[in-house]
Formats: structure tokens, sequence, C-alpha cells
């Protein structure tokens, strides 16, 4: 275990004590003032490695990141988990914009409200599945482009709409699940929303049960209600877009 | 150094930049310590290309005099210019620019400052008669066109632009801002995407009291300068940002429209929006987007605006650049990063994203006389 006070200190001295941290076999990390580092948790690996963070961290935490955990106490910037490949981020605060971009594995939960964008890109693969899971609500943009994987929208502490305009744009892969049903309109036309069924709420009750217990907060009020579960209409939207079919 | 009339190659290069803005309803002044701490956090947004602050309030004993800085590459530049302004107005002061000779920006132009106002028997008035506003915005587009070596950057009334080439942190230094006060403040840190980095290109933007700070793109730069330039205004700051600027001095001053209307020009809903809005508010944005079209600024931006009465942060209308807000008491904090307002405000009252295209306007309260004293609304 080590304390790191991050008041101050440049993004690539605060990487490299931790990077030379890990060499030294050090499990648990916890970073004190941290304020707008960029790039914490840059390509580590090891699935034992926990890294505690006080303060916001800058934009990209956890970019690329291959196993290990951290938990920002707070709020975090843009782009969490940039094509992470493994690992959790816990964010009990919001999360900036472009959550998840072409992420590729791991999991990242957020309790509060993330931005524009998320979800961008995310794909998944045989073993390989990203998910991410919002407590408030999200942005416009929301898993644009998505190929793979699993974002929830939980809509836990808002009356209002949980999400915005061009919602799951271009999206031809992955599944969406929400917990409150939306103003249908803003469904972009590429998409298909069905009830929740019985394996779809045992494969949520895995990840919402993990999600509880990280925030500490009760399983039943999440499940309270019945899930939606949003699907792309095609695996390849644009097939014809500048070809006759 | 970069000569002021240069003519530049257009290099293309990665997007960043950085803004801070800082305003306290009720005209508080704090210095410019605060908003350098803040703007230092996003030092890796800027490359050292340009760097800038706006101030306001901070010239209370001219208050009503057009204070203008004017940067020279050249003391025969300065006399010619010199030789404009006595012909045109009556200056109660003139000095250089207060700078720190310890700082790491060690490569200036001349910087000079002048407190006037526009002569009432000026030569001009054979021709037409000019506002004194108009008539000082003919003579920055005058000065910054017409004469080499030369270029105003900073043109209004209890307020006033610094800036140059160098991390902001260290302009501020340069300026010595932590000597400055003011109730408004806004700052840049410059990664230049498509035009050079030179004195006059760094931010914030000015004419008159209006000032833009701006990270992003404006790739509808054509049409509005083209819009412009209709009007007479000349765009010679080989930047995508002056358009900005002239663009709130034409629908706000020139044409009369509330801030919050300029906003809905700058980022005008989309068509399919508006169609959803009720009939009143449908005509209105079909009429904007009518009238002002090539005053719509497309792109990706996030801009801090300053005037005399306040404040305005936006966005693109789809979020293509960070903003985030933040309040605590009577201040306002606007950011491309949460962590830059942390780091002069750690516990503010509140911190938002605000929504694409949804302007954050802080406007100051007015003061009246009431019972012979004056209080705050």
């Amino acid at each position: 275990m080590i304390t790191i006070d991050a008041s101050g200190m440049h993004y690539k001295d605060l990487n490299k004590l931790i990077r030379e941290g890990i060499g030294r076999g050090i499990k648990k990390f916890f970073l004190e003032n941290v304020n707008g580092q960029y790039y914490i948790g840059d390509g580590i690996k090891g699935d034992d490695i926990v890294i505690n963070i006080n303060g916001v961290p800058g934009n990209d935490l956890g970019v690329f990141m291959d196993g290990p955990t951290i938990v920002v106490n707070g709020n975090a910037q843009d782009n969490v988990g940039n094509t992470m490949n493994a690992g959790k981020i816990l964010i009990k605060g919001d999360a900036g914009d472009v959550v998840g971009y072409g992420m590729r594995g791991g999991r990242i939960y957020i309790l509060g409200n993330a931005g524009y964008r998320v979800g961008i890109h995310m794909k998944g693969y045989d073993e390989q599945l990203p998910v991410i899971i919002i407590g408030g609500k999200v942005g416009s943009f929301f898993a644009e482009y998505m190929a793979g994987g699993v974002i929830v929208l939980l809509g836990l502490n808002d009356t209002d709409d949980t999400c915005s305009d061009y919602f799951a744009t271009g999206m031809h892969g992955g599944v969406i699940y929400l917990r409150k049903k939306i103003d249908f309109s803003k469904y972009s036309k590429e998409v298909d929303l069905y009830e929740a069924d019985d394996k779809d709420t045992a494969f949520l009750k895995k990840y919402l049960l993990e999600y509880a217990d990280n925030f500490n907060i009760a399983f039943e009020d999440i499940m309270d209600k019945s899930f939606y579960k949003i699907v792309p209409s095609s695996a390849r939207p644009y097939a014809h877009l500048y070809t006759s079919a | 150094m970069l000569k002021l009339k240069n003519k530049f190659s257009i290099e293309r290069d990665i997007s960043g930049c950085g803004l801070c803005g800082i305003i306290n309803a009720k005209r508080v002044k704090i210095t410019g310590s605060n908003i350098k701490k803040a703007i230092s956090v996003e030092h890796d947004r800027g490359n050292g290309l340009g760097g800038g602050f706006a101030v306001y309030g901070n010239y209370r004993d001219y208050a009503e005099l057009y204070a203008f800085h004017i940067m020279y590459d050249n003391l025969s530049a300065k006399s010619s210019v010199e030789e404009y302004l006595k012909n045109n107005f009556v200056i109660e002061k003139e000095e250089t620019i207060p700078t720190s000779k310890t700082s790491k920006i060690i490569e200036h132009p001349y910087l000079h400052r002048y407190f006037m106002k526009p002569k009432s028997d000026r030569q001009d008035k054979l021709f037409h008669d000019l506002g004194d506003d108009d008539f000082v915005v003919q003579s920055v587009m005058l000065i910054n066109e017409n004469y080499d070596g030369a270029y105003v950057f900073s043109s209004g009334k209890n307020m006033g632009a610094f800036k140059g080439v160098g991390y902001p942190e260290d302009i501020a230094d340069f300026y010595k801002l932590d000597e400055v006060e003011g109730y408004m403040w806004t700052a840049h840190n410059r990664f230049p995407t498509n035009t050079p980095g030179w004195w006059g290109g760094a931010h914030p933007f000015t004419l008159l009291d209006w000032s833009i700070v701006h990270n992003g793109e404006i790739s509808s730069y054509g049409i509005n300068k083209r819009y412009l330039e209709m009007y007479k205004y000349n765009l010679s700051l080989k930047t995508d940002t002056e358009v900005i600027t002239y663009i709130f001095d034409l629908l706000i001053r020139k044409h009369g429209l509330s801030i919050e209307l300029a906003t809905l020009v700058l980022a005008a809903p989309f068509y399919q929006n508006i169609d959803k809005m009720d009939n009143e508010k449908k005509e209105l944005l079909t009429a904007l987007r009518q009238i002002y079209g090539s005053a719509l600024l497309n792109g990706p931006f996030a801009i801090v605006f300053g005037y005399s009465g306040g404040m305005v942060a936006m966005n693109d209308r789809i979020k293509l650049r960070p903003l985030v807000a933040a309040t605590m008491g009577d201040f306002t904090y606007v950011a491309s990063e949460e962590a830059a307002i942390r780091a002069i405000c750690p516990s503010p009252d509140l911190v938002w994203s605000p929504k694409a295209g949804e302007p954050v306007i802080v406007k100051f309260e007015e003061l009246v006389p009431q019972k012979g004293r004056v209080i705050g609304l």
C-alpha cells in the first residue's frame, strides 16, 4: 500500500510513481489531492491492483487499462476508460463526456450522471464484454456507433428524461438496458425496443448486484422496475449508404 | 519575433486549447492570481503559442475613457499610429503597459496603452456623424488593417486584454496580473490549430467592451467573414475567433438584440427542434435563423464572452468541446475542465456541465441608489 500526495504534480510524474509502485509489487494506491492529472492508470495491468482517488482526476482516466480497479470518490472529467481493455472504474460522482470511447472490455460504473457520447464506438467480441452502468442521466449521442458490449442506464434520481437527442445513432451491435422507458420519438430509427425477459434480468442481476454493493445502495431499489432492452435493427445500418442494395 | 503584419504560411495542427472565466455578480474585485492558478491547471491543453486574459473593472480611474492597448513591431509604427491618435482623440494619459523583466517572456513587441476619447471636432465629422463607439470601431479596424507593425488588441472602457505568445501563466507574470484587480476575468491557453501563433493571434479577441476566448474551430468562418465585411468589419487577424467578437458587436450593439437572442443566433437550435416548439417561439427562432443565417457559427466550439454587463459561456450545438460551470456564492466559474475550477474553488455550491448550445449567462446585479445609499438589487 502506498499513499501519493498528487497536489501540484504533473501527470507524467504521477503515472511514473504508479508504474514504479506496481513494478515493486505494490497492490493498493491511495492518490490524494488529485486535480486534473491526465491519463491516470494509463495502460497498466494487474487484476489485483486498486487505485483510490481523492480529488478530480483529469481526462482519459484509465485509458488502455488492462485489469486494475480505479475508484474515484468524486467527479471525473472527460474520456473515462478510453479504449479500456479490462478492469473496473468506479465513479461515485458524475463523469464528463465520452465515457468508454472504443471500450473493448472491463466495467465502468458511475453513480451520478454522465455527459455526451457515452459508449461511443464501444465494442465486444467473444469473452470481451465491456459494461457501462450509469446511475443518473446522460447527454446526447448516447451509445453512438455502438458495436458491442452492454450499457445500462438507470435514471435513479432524475424525474426528467434520462437521455437526450441522437440516442443510439448508428448503433449496430451490443445491448442497451433502460430502467425507465423514454420518449420513443427520440430513438434513432436504427434500434428496436423490447421489454427485458428473464434471460436479460438474470444477466442484469449479476452486474447490478455488484454495482449496488460497490456504491452501497439497495439492490431492490434498482430492481423495483422492469427493464427495457434496446438492440440494433441491423448489424450493418450503413451497408448501402453509397451503393444500391 | 514574428512580425505583426507578416504573411504567414497556414499549417494544420491537432486541436486543444483551454479556457476559464470568473465573474462576481456583485462586482467584488479579485486579483489576476486566481485565474492564473485556474488556467495553469489546463497548461497541457496549450503549447506555449498563445496565452491571454481579459479583465473588467481594472481601470476605475479612467472608467469613462477608451483604454487602447496597442502592440508595435517597431518605433516608426508607433509614431505613425500616434499621429493618427493625436489627430482624432483627446489622450488623457498614455504609458507603456507594465511588464515584468524577470518573466519567461523574453521576446515581445512594444506594448503601449492610451486612455482617450474621440475628439468632438475630428476630421471625419466632415463626412459623417459617427457615434464615439462607432468611431472607435472604425479606428481599430483602420489601424489593424492599414498600419504595418501595429495592432490594437484592446479598446474598451474599464477593461483590458493582456495577451501574447507564451503559456498563460507566463503571460500573467509578464503583465504582472497578480497586481491587477477586476470583478470579471477570462483566460485562454492556446493550441493554434489552423493559424499561426503570434502576439495578435492570442486570445482574447476584443472590440470595445466585448471580449472572446474560444476553444475550437469555426468552420463557418468564410461565410461569417463575408457577412461581417458587408458591415465594414475588417478581418485581419488571421484567426477564426475574431468573427465571434464582431458578430456579438453587430448583433448586440448595432442591431439591438439581447444577449439571449444573440446566443440563439450563434448556436441556433436545429430546425427539427424548432419544429417541436410552440408557435410563438417557433416564429421567433425561424425568423432569427432566416435573418441571421450567415451569423450562425458552425463547427466545434466552447467560448467565454465578456461584456460590460456580464459573462456568457456556451458550447456549439452538439457539444464538441468541453465546458464546465460552477457557482460559489456570488462567484460563477466556467472552464474547459472541472479541475481548473477546483484549483481556486475546491468545494463549489454547484458544479454542472452546460448542455450543448445552452448558454450560461451571468449578469452583474445592477446597483441602484436608494435612500441616499447604493445597494444591490
